[in-house]
């Protein structure tokens, strides 16, 4: 079970039943549980879209598109069943908090899949979660089980007359089942190859029906919107990015943990102030802003607002909410070679690009980090990056090219220094820094 | 057949989640193999039976996934992580630790066949790095010494029935 964390300008939305046994069913009515999907069952699908639209809610999965506005796309009248898909297969590098939500409030994800299913007139839902979390699978099927046996699910929800079902779903052990197409892949028991799109999943989704797919973090933010208000939950952010959002703080720090923060708190201040600042008084060289496939930030580049639009000005993006933070004994050729070592292990080989483009970006740097490099090396490993962005059917091509560029950009003179045979300038400095 | 009653009742019911009986496939598949230890040749066939697809669609899905594995390991499969975050915490010394304690590689099991050790990409626990699951439990903000006790730990445990 992992340890929760507090700092004082944290704003509790969706954490705010963390450690207050909210997986009870009975808690969690006590802490205004199930009140919202009330209200929206009083409400048109017109309305409950609008409202979601106008909160500013953004996807909190890493692409950042405004949830009512997705909600909208999927169209009214539908031959096939509508779905909803709730993606809990959080696996960014980085990013550990869709399953604190899991943990601690599981009902606040079922009641923002509810709420989801109203307004798009959808009368099935799934929730899956990564086969790593099992304890959470299992959290989840007994959540599930008591919303039934109080008839909050099933036939006649909350004696409205819609028919609501939601079921948990598990995987086994793959980071691309997190793109939206591949994660229908998996739900409907195949290999997690992601679709072409057009037609996209809220035309042409899970079984052939319109679906609607939002990451755990962005449904267990509805529940608090209906019952707050759009302009509560916009105010709450900056403009056009609305609310909180949680943030994993990980990496060379003294005070890491998941904390939920408004959106457009300062980076800087995130580092220094939320998380305690970088251990033995180290300097810091760089930060991760969003997960691993977002672009790197020098430690100059740090006073910014973290939200969406603020991260894509200066370069990067906000991601998944995963904050790595790196300290100057770090070596950024491994740091570029663990990461790429990463995506070569996930790339699905569906396309050539990311296949081909991942597996010789981690040989190149694995000879190279290793004292075999050669200056060309180092154009070679951006071109063959640059090569990969838009090529490919999923993001994760461009999830793998978009954070090598940006070592490679920002940090040419390190890659150098490791040329011509000298060991890696870190391997002696660099003790392992164990908390 | 050779699953449990739990096992059955799961499968059952979740039979009746989906319009199609493919879409039980990837979560039946894992709890199968908590079950046998691995997808034996039996498990596969049982599956593509109940599922009607052929052994081979069964065995092009359990491919993609990272999890399944269709050759028996350890009691207890030691996954470390060491992507950044856990990599930035020791998570690689820990590895190498783990290696040498136990004496086997990466994806190796013991001779006795108490444990395996699997290096493995990020488990969700960034901020509680270094971690490793063991099975599915998770041990997290660890040390070489720490490290040490959960082995040990589960050492003791193996004389045990599970």
């Amino acid at each position: 079970m992992a340890s929760l964390v507090s700092h004082p300008d944290e704003i509790r939305v969706v954490t705010k039943r963390f450690g207050q046994g909210a997986t009870d069913l009975d808690r969690y009515l006590a802490l205004d549980g199930y009140q919202a999907i009330q209200k929206a069952l009083a409400m048109t699908p017109d309305d409950i879209i609008t409202l979601v639209k106008n909160s500013g809610l953004r996807g909190r999965g890493g692409a950042g598109f405004n949830t009512g506005m997705k909600w909208s796309f999927v169209p009214k009248q539908s031959a096939k069943p509508k779905y909803v898909l709730c993606n809990g297969d959080e696996s960014e590098p980085g990013t550990c908090k869709d399953r604190l939500i899991f943990e601690h409030d599981p009902h606040s994800v079922i009641e923002g899949v509810m709420i989801a299913a109203l307004a798009v007139g959808s009368h099935t839902g799934y929730i899956y979660i990564r086969g790593e979390y099992r304890y959470l699978s299992v959290i989840m099927q007994r959540a599930l089980k008591d919303a039934y046996a109080r008839g909050f699910l099933g036939k006649n929800i909350f004696g409205s007359g819609y028919d609501l079902d939601i079921y948990w779903h598990g995987g086994a052990g793959a980071y691309e089942v997190g793109e939206e197409s591949a994660l229908m892949e998996s739900l409907e028991g195949k290999r997690g190859i992601p679709r072409i799109r057009p037609p996209f999943p809220a035309v042409v989704g899970l079984w052939g029906g319109p679906t609607v797919i939002n990451n755990a973090e962005t449904l267990a933010s509805v529940p608090p919107i209906i019952l707050g208000g759009p302009d509560w939950y916009a105010n709450l952010g900056t403009p056009k990015n609305g609310g909180t959002r949680m943030f994993c703080l990980s990496g060379h720090l003294n005070r890491p943990g998941v904390y939920e923060l408004p959106m457009g708190y300062n980076l800087k201040k995130m580092i220094y102030e939320v998380g305690g600042g970088i251990p033995g008084g180290r300097a810091l060289k760089a930060v991760v802003p969003g997960g691993s496939s977002t672009p790197i930030l020098l430690a100059d580049e740090i006073d910014v607002a973290m939200d969406f639009d603020s991260l894509a000005k200066a370069g990067s993006m906000l991601g998944s909410g995963g904050v790595v933070v790196l300290d100057d004994t770090t070596c950024m050729v491994k740091f570029a070679l663990r990461t790429i070592k990463f995506y070569q292990h996930e790339s699905c080989g569906w396309c050539i690009p990311c296949r081909e483009g991942t597996d010789w970006l981690k040989k190149t740097l694995t000879r190279f980090h290793a004292g075999a490099g050669m200056k060309k090396d180092i154009d070679n490993i951006y071109y063959l990056a640059e090569n990969m962005l838009g090529k490919t059917f999923c993001p994760l091509g461009d999830a793998a090219a978009m954070p090598t560029m940006a070592f490679v950009k920002k940090f040419r003179k390190e890659f150098e220094d490791h040329l011509d045979g000298k060991p890696c300038p870190f391997e002696k400095a660099a003790e392992p820094v164990m908390v | 057949m050779f699953f449990s009653d739990e096992f059955e009742a799961r499968f059952a019911d979740m039979l009746t989640h989906y319009p199609t009986r493919r879409s039980t496939l990837v979560p039946t598949l894992l709890y199968a193999q908590d079950e046998i230890g691995y997808l034996s040749d039996e498990v596969v066939a049982e599956l593509a039976q109940r599922l009607d697809l052929n052994e081979l669609e069964v065995r092009n899905v359990i491919s993609y996934y990272s999890m399944l594995v269709t050759k028996p390991r350890g009691k207890y499969n030691i996954q470390v992580c060491t992507n950044i975050a856990c990599m930035l915490k020791g998570g690689e010394e820990l590895l190498d630790h783990c290696k040498h304690k136990l004496g086997i590689g990466h994806k190796e099991t013991t001779p006795d066949g108490e444990f395996s050790l699997e290096e493995v990409e990020c488990i969700g626990a960034c901020s509680w790095a270094p971690a490793i699951q063991v099975n599915y439990d998770f041990h997290e903000n660890l040390t070489v010494q720490k490290m040490d006790e959960v082995l040990d730990d589960y050492k003791k445990k193996g004389g045990e029935i599970l």
